[in-house]
């Protein structure tokens, strides 16, 4: 018998505060195995976002540094154009990314910096307590939207990959979803040409928008979640690769 | 047994994402639970392959997988001629 998989050394080994079935504990072990199989955590810097993921640094081994709400393309602009031999990733939630940070993020795409952006999308403010996100899908139910989120009243869902897929400083966007170990395969695989991009100094933004599952908030079991990222979430969100 | 999963249960939230990632249904809910009190997997019979599903789905990377690749070829061709009617049985 020998070990064919076990927690990569850049994951540290220590519980995370996540809910049951949430898909940042996924996420944040795909980033590590990124990192570890591409041999460059002692050059990567990541960049914790407000959220959810605001302890990142407490589970992947890396520098880390935390932001302004929204902020991270700003600060990684600057750490990338400062330190142009380090790796910079930022993970950013939809709340953080999608709507305080629409503009860092759209701009930082629009300069083409040299960036590589997790983007965790699960239509819904987890950490606030389930409220309506703008990647909130219409008829969601949220804290904010009781009676389902409507077009008339509070808009559509903002596709942001298939924004930033249009701007030539953006080189890479690719949408997957956390739904099961083939979709998570798929991701790992996205993130890992997100950071090869970067590594091979292509010159652009990478983003990999992941759409991933909100049990507690959703108000389903994980199990669910992940059903309903394949039957309700990807209607709005269609995976696959946009650019490049 | 090809295959044997080594689950960190007190990493483990019992959130079940496995018991539904894994392909021969060798994952169920153990009745004890953890010192959080969730309740961790646990394997429940000798049919796992060693795929890695339900640790590359657990999102608290609670699950070590170990494989015995030496028989893999031989098990891999017993398997393909019948496999898709041996899932349905599984899962029936």
């Amino acid at each position: 018998m020998k070990t064919v998989f076990a927690r990569t050394p850049s994951l540290k080994d220590c519980p995370t505060h996540y809910c049951p079935g949430c898909g940042h504990g996924i996420a944040h072990r795909l980033v590590a195995e990124c990192i570890d199989e591409l041999d460059i955590r002692e050059r990567t810097i990541g960049i914790a976002p407000v959220g959810c993921a605001v302890l990142l640094y407490d589970y992947i081994d890396v520098d880390c540094i935390e932001v302004a709400h929204g902020r991270a393309p700003a600060v990684a602009t600057g750490m990338k154009r400062t330190n142009p031999e380090k790796i910079i990733f930022s993970y950013q939630g939809d709340g953080d990314l999608a709507s305080i940070g629409a503009a860092e993020i759209l701009h930082a795409g629009h300069r083409g910096e040299q960036l590589t952006v997790i983007f965790i999308n699960n239509a819904i403010f987890g950490m606030t307590g389930g409220q309506m996100a703008p990647t909130t899908t219409l008829g969601q139910v949220t804290a904010t939207t009781p009676r389902g989120r409507t077009a008339a009243e509070q808009g559509y869902p903002l596709q942001v990959s298939e924004i930033m897929a249009l701007l030539p400083g953006v080189i890479y966007v690719e949408r997957t979803a956390l739904d099961g170990a083939a979709g998570v395969r798929k991701t790992k695989k996205a993130i890992k040409h997100a950071f090869e991009l970067q590594v091979e100094g292509a010159e652009g933004l990478a983003l990999v928008e992941v759409l991933s599952p909100c049990p507690t908030y959703w108000r389903m079991p994980p199990a669910k979640a992940t059903e309903w990222i394949k039957t309700e979430m990807t209607k709005v969100f269609p995976l696959g690769r946009l650019k490049g | 047994m090809a295959g044997k999963i080594i689950i960190d249960t007190e990493k483990c939230k019992g959130c079940g994402l496995c018991v539904v990632a894994c392909p021969k249904g060798s994952i169920v809910i153990s009745e004890q639970s953890n010192a959080k009190g969730y309740y961790p997997p646990r394997q429940a019979n000798d049919d796992c392959t060693g795929c890695c599903n339900c640790a590359v789905v657990c999102p608290d990377a609670a699950i070590e997988v170990q494989r015995d690749d030496s028989n893999r070829m031989k098990a891999a061709g017993h398997h393909s001629k019948n496999s898709k009617a041996s899932l349905v049985e599984d899962r029936a």
